[in-house]
């Protein structure tokens, strides 16, 4: 079973402010890691490997820092690794990420099952993965919680919905997104580590895909435009209070007393 | 292809430093080739505003897709139904697509797709709608995306709806992305606003950057505009007395078994605990540090007959159930009355709960963010303020 797992390079802190003035936004060092979702999708890869055979590639898209996250999962245990960096695929929203990774995994050459994180913790749209399922002609489901089985080039899961836990059903190769805390992810080993030091990241420009139309890449490939960016709407009529512990107390109470909660 | 382009005669070292510290994503670098943008440019733009001395230049080619927009008119809403019920947030979607529609005169259209559903569709009628178009067959008795997007696929194709609206659902998160992929064209996840352009662009405000930062975003070009909504974020349509909608059945898109992929089982889940339904909610952030701030806000909660939630990091920690965590990773919650203690109120957070009708928020900082989201803020020790406002529960009593 020869699988693709999709991931992504987020920022680890979440605090990322605008200035209401400039609007302009205030960064002071922000680092990254690797989507903590995209662990999941990881860990089901190096499972199903170990139950079917076969090999798990690690797929990315992102500036050069990018190579970090991708290095992450070769010690952890995956077996290749591509990184799609251009600067014409920059400014990509759903889209055209969505695009650029399924030119990606036509380059990729012949593959089974391609798995990622049910959501990025910077963007959440949970998006990606279904724009590519559909982009590449492929089934996919959502918010997995278990591969069951893969017989027959057909691939069993249990799917997490709202109301219900589906048991879909799927023709090889397709898509799917992993439900977290599903499995635990293990840690990049340190052996591998040393073992694969220098491990080759095969890092893709527009001129190493099936399709070299740039208009199909990046903001020029985006049908979404960001208009502007402001600052979240402020609560009017709020009231601040600072005082003792006694005061506070009491204000809180008159509070809930007037709201008829108490 | 836009992109920015550096005239590196005109660069000094101070400009460099300027645009460098002007650029968010850290794209932005001084290499050999001198000021260079790499690949994690995200064309915000941001830098040409902090440009002062025409160092950089947007050169922009026209844009590849453009379709006749004024070919596509209506706003078409997929419902979604539990069993033979109607999710509430198809309701909620109708109800700001009428109040979007009223101004330019705008029809709106329900889709129903599933099995068995004509209790839910005779019932939707009366939602203020034009017009219902139903597929009804039973190879979509369960929600698969590629049978529900060849049926959305074939309304888009017969009745060119300018808009498509979803719910932020397990089945609108997996369906909507699939239809603006299959044409081309783009979609918003989690919209918190949405309102309609007299030239018919959908302007879609979301939290974006994972910051505390709002964006406003338009699909100009490609048509249909496609947009997720999640529930509790809009107010639901009015009920009116008499049914409003038209019914039209559809033909069901041949071979929908034949696609290769079919739910083969569906399994009930037992009824889940759920605070997105709860009228009083007290939510707990990271400033409660131990066991007994714990005991401190549950006591509280009793007290308020309210249902205990929590932001993101008290999940990772393993203090709360998942299904308790609000925000853009957990729940959206709209009570009455939502009491916050300990939180900092991150956007991710406060786009989860600020369309709650009553915030009051507790926390030691008085810059945190939570207060400018709150309707009464309390800058205090929750260790210090909640054990006195026990006490004088116990003293003066409980009337509830």
């Amino acid at each position: 079973m020869n699988i693709i797992v999709c991931i992504k390079q987020v920022p680890s802190t979440t605090k990322v402010e605008v200035d209401p003035v400039t609007g302009v936004l205030k960064r002071d060092g922000i680092k990254s890691k690797m989507n903590p979702y995209d662990l999941f999708a990881l860990e089901q890869a190096f499972l199903l490997r170990e139950r079917y055979g076969g090999t798990v590639a690690a797929l990315s898209m992102g500036p050069n820092q990018a190579r970090d996250v991708l290095y992450e999962a070769l010690y952890m245990g995956a077996d290749s690794a591509v990184l799609a960096s251009d600067r014409r695929f920059a400014g990509a929203d759903v889209l055209a990420t969505g695009y650029t990774l399924s030119q990606c995994v036509r380059k990729m050459g012949e593959y089974d099952l391609i798995i990622c994180g049910k959501q990025t913790t910077d963007g959440d749209t949970a998006q990606v993965g279904p724009e590519m399922a559909e982009l590449l002609g492929i089934p996919h489901a959502c918010n997995v919680l278990s591969v069951d089985g893969f017989s027959e080039g057909t691939l069993t899961v249990k799917a997490n919905m709202d109301h219900s836990v589906y048991t879909v059903k799927m023709k090889a190769p397709c898509l799917i997104t992993m439900e977290k805390d599903v499995n635990t992810p293990r840690l990049p080993s340190y052996l591998r580590r040393k073992k694969r030091g220098d491990a080759e990241i095969s890092v893709w420009g527009m001129e190493d895909l099936p399709d070299q139309d740039e208009s199909h890449y990046g903001l020029t490939g985006s049908p979404t435009q960001v208009e502007r960016i402001f600052p979240p709407e402020v609560t009017e009529d709020r009231e601040c209070f600072s005082g003792s512990g006694e005061e506070l107390a009491a204000r809180l109470y008159s509070l809930l007393r007037e709201k008829k909660r108490i | 292809m836009a992109r920015i382009e550096v005239s590196q005669q005109k660069v000094t070292p101070d400009i460099a430093e300027r645009l460098v510290s002007a650029c968010p994503f850290g794209a932005m670098v001084v290499n050999e080739k001198g000021l260079s943008i790499e690949a994690g440019c995200r064309m915000c733009r941001l830098c040409l505003k902090a440009d002062k001395d025409g160092v950089l230049t947007l050169v922009e080619d026209k844009p590849a897709a453009t379709v006749d927009t004024s070919a596509w008119r209506g706003i078409a809403v997929l419902a979604e139904c539990v069993g033979d019920a109607i999710h509430p947030v198809t309701l909620e979607l109708l109800g700001k697509a009428q109040e979007m529609a009223v101004p330019t005169q705008t029809p709106v259209y329900v889709v129903v797709m599933g099995w068995k559903i004509s209790a839910a569709v005779s019932n939707l009628r009366y939602y203020g709608a034009d017009r219902i178009y139903v597929y009804e067959s039973k190879s979509l008795e369960y929600f698969e995306p590629l049978r529900f997007t060849e049926c959305v696929a074939d309304l888009v194709r017969k009745i060119k709806p300018s808009v498509i609206m979803a719910g932020a659902t397990s089945m609108g998160r997996s369906l909507a992305p699939r239809i603006a992929a299959r044409f081309g064209t783009g979609i918003t996840a989690d919209c918190t606003g949405l309102g309609l352009r007299e030239n018919g662009d959908l302007v879609q405000t979301r939290p974006a950057f994972g910051g505390n930062i709002m964006a406003q975003i338009v699909t100009p070009r490609t048509r249909p505009q496609l947009c997720t909504v999640r529930y509790r974020v809009f107010d639901a349509a009015q009920e009116r007395k008499e049914p409003t909608a038209e019914v039209e059945h559809m033909q069901v898109p041949a071979g929908l078994e034949d696609l290769g992929a079919c739910v083969a089982d569906a399994l009930a889940k037992p009824k889940e605990l759920d605070i997105s339904d709860a009228e009083v909610i007290v939510a707990v952030g990271r400033g409660v540090k131990d066991e007994a701030g714990l005991q401190l806000v549950r006591q509280l909660a009793d007290k308020l007959g309210a249902q205990l939630a929590c932001t993101r990091p008290m999940v990772e920690n393993g203090w709360f159930d998942p299904r308790r965590q609000i925000g853009l990773s957990g729940r959206t919650v709209k009570p009455k009355l939502i009491i916050t203690v300990g939180v900092s109120g991150a956007v991710q957070f406060a786009a989860g709960m600020n369309q709650s009708e009553f915030i009051i928020s507790i926390n030691k900082d008085p810059h945190a963010s939570i207060f400018s989201i709150s309707h009464v803020g309390l800058v205090g020790d929750l260790y210090e303020v909640l054990p006195l406002f026990m006490k004088r529960v116990e003293r003066e009593g409980l009337v509830r």
